[in-house]
């Protein structure tokens, strides 16, 4: 009796998520769907569950792949910063992380404590004098401009020294005995293995910046520098007349996460949740 | 012509080790890997907050700064100002309710051995944290746009509702923004659950069940009290995130939505600092903003204990 019990509750809640599932997946699959039919019948219909199947058609991606060069030099845009942040951050991040966790060094606490509070400064205070730092240095509408403030990541930092805690001190002396010096450790025995850290950071950082919005908006001026959400905003508009490289330009930003997704899940799954290490 | 005074061989080699060791000595080295970030951080965070809130103060015009006391600040109290406040605290109210009550349920259900396909689920509703909200945005505006045959409108006319325009009736303007915040963050939130309720002993469970505890009571007097932790985790980041809530705003009406529906406070700094120009009084929107979001943050600290002695 209670056996059975319990299987039925497994096959309705099993039904349940399968539902909640489908919604959450409903709004993916239905751009998927509709990049593959004309982009004067989505404006018309909107996304619809009438799917106009007879009106399937290559259409959007012919064009985005012979006449919209403009989208490619944005996905471009986007890769090789999302690139450079990726290593930049990483690079600084993972040895600040290290420093804290290996190192008893004066003001080590007070340091800790005092990023604890930067990081609660909201990017919107800082967004207004950031913008106007940028005008000084004249990096408004250069990549530079875009990077820099990127690069201070103290959520990565967080993460770094959590990792970096649960590494064998002992190799540290090992080396230290055999010659090495204190930065040949770092880079040639400890980082190596922070490898899963590495990684999951790599997506972390990856994803923000290829899907990063409000500052590229303030730094980029010229249509040519655009990243891919910015390009992809200047399109979003009522009268539709771009529609054929919005809709086939959004799936394709989707679709190399999706499938990196599938490939990486526990990088992934670490990465996006850093903020409950502690909890 | 060269004026270099030739220095041995030998005597550069010694300096330069001289050099090294310092640089290798343990006292050293934690500085030179912490020095990069510090300079980034102290260029970047730190500089420009003071400057936010010197700039509160003044009234910012190219080459012409003038300090003009608290009047900015007198400004902040506008009609405007206002609308955004109460659309960000309705928004920061319905996302905090929803993205904590239901990935817990979901991660609840996910975490038992009863259920099928769960790694299958799990992703399913992870996939939306990895769009841009930009995509996600449009999505939305081709769900919910005003024509009838669109999904929402097909939806509500099942129930004999007459088409909506979604995107200029102001509650609905509300919904959109929390529809996409949700939509984009319920699978993050339920892996936060789910870690947590890892931790949860399988013999409080067994324990429980053998005192003839039901199911609704070991969820009510072990789970609940067993997730505490990461309730008030999610639900501080959800109310951080949510004032400082921009790009769903932004993706569906710019910045210039009718009669200020969709505006939040974010927005509104966007608008008057750069768009207007008005960079004084943006920076001032900005340390309010800045107050509400530390108010929260150390009742989030003191709720956890953050500032008690102790080990963890």
């Amino acid at each position: 009796m209670k056996k059975n019990n319990n299987k039925l509750l497994g096959v309705v809640a099993t039904v349940v998520m399968a539902i909640v599932s489908l919604i959450a997946l409903f709004p993916i699959i239905s751009i998927v769907l509709s990049s593959f039919i004309p982009s004067g019948s989505l404006m018309r219909n909107g996304i619809s569950f009438s799917f106009p199947w007879d009106e399937l058609t290559l259409s959007n991606y012919t064009y985005i792949f012979t006449q919209s060069a403009e989208y490619w030099t944005w996905y471009g845009n986007s890769l090789w910063i999302s690139a450079l942040m990726i290593v930049l951050s990483l690079f600084f991040s993972s040895m600040v992380g290290y420093a804290l966790a290996m190192y008893d060094f004066k003001g080590s606490n007070i340091f800790f404590v005092a990023v604890v509070f930067i990081l609660m400064v909201p990017f919107e205070i800082l967004m207004l004098p950031l913008f106007r730092l940028m005008m000084d240095m004249m990096l408004i509408d250069t990549y530079l401009g875009v990077i820099l403030p990127g690069i201070v990541a103290p959520v990565a930092v967080f993460f770094f020294r959590q990792y970096a805690l649960g590494l064998p001190k002992e190799l540290m002396d090992a080396a230290r005995i055999d010659g090495s010096t204190e930065y040949g450790i770092f880079f040639k025995i400890m980082l190596p293995l922070m490898g899963p850290s590495l990684a999951a950071m790599a997506i972390l950082q990856g994803l923000g910046s290829w899907n990063n919005f409000l500052w590229p908006l303030l730094v980029l001026r010229s249509n040519d520098m655009f990243t891919l959400p910015l390009g992809l905003a200047t399109l979003l508009t009522p009268y539709g007349n771009n529609y054929d490289v919005l809709i086939a330009g959004s799936v394709m930003t989707i679709i190399p996460i999706v499938i990196l997704f599938i490939f990486f899940q526990r990088y992934f799954i670490s990465g996006l949740t850093v903020g409950g290490v502690k909890g | 012509m060269n004026t270099v005074t030739p220095v041995s061989p030998v005597r550069t080699r010694k300096k330069q080790n001289k050099f090294l060791r310092f640089l290798n000595s343990k006292k050293v080295v934690p500085f030179v890997f912490i020095s990069p970030f510090v300079l980034s951080l102290l260029l970047f965070t730190v500089y420009p907050a003071i400057q936010g809130v010197i700039m509160s103060f003044q009234s910012v015009l190219p080459g012409q700064v003038e300090f003009i006391g608290m009047s900015n600040y007198e400004r902040v109290l506008n009609p405007t100002f206002y609308r955004a406040v109460s659309n960000t605290t309705a928004y920061v109210v319905l996302t905090v309710i929803i993205l904590t009550i239901i990935p817990m349920v979901l991660a609840v259900i996910l975490n038992s051995k009863h259920v099928r396909f769960r790694t299958l689920f799990r992703a399913s509703l992870f996939i939306p944290a990895l769009t841009s909200t930009i995509v996600g945005g449009m999505i939305f505006r081709f769900m919910f746009s005003e024509q009838q045959g669109a999904v929402a409108n097909q939806l509500i006319g099942v129930f004999g509702f007459d088409p909506l325009k979604w995107m200029f009736t102001p509650w609905a303007a509300i919904g959109l923004m929390v529809m996409l915040a949700c939509w984009r963050w319920i699978g993050v939130n339920i892996l936060y659950f789910l870690a947590a309720l890892q931790n949860v002993p399988d013999e409080m469970y067994e324990a429980a069940e053998i005192d003839g505890a039901t199911r609704l009571q070991r969820f009510r007097f072990i789970t609940m009290p067993m997730l505490k932790p990461i309730i008030i985790f999610v639900s501080t980041i959800t109310i951080i995130n949510g004032f400082r809530m921009f790009e769903e705003s932004y993706v569906f009406w710019a910045v210039g939505s009718p009669g200020n529906i969709g505006l939040s406070i974010a927005a509104y700094i966007y608008q008057q600092g750069i768009q207007q120009n008005d960079m004084g009084f943006g920076a001032a929107l900005g340390v309010v903003l800045m107050l509400i979001i530390f108010v929260i943050s150390i009742i989030y600290l003191i709720a956890t204990g953050t500032f008690k002695k102790g080990d963890r």
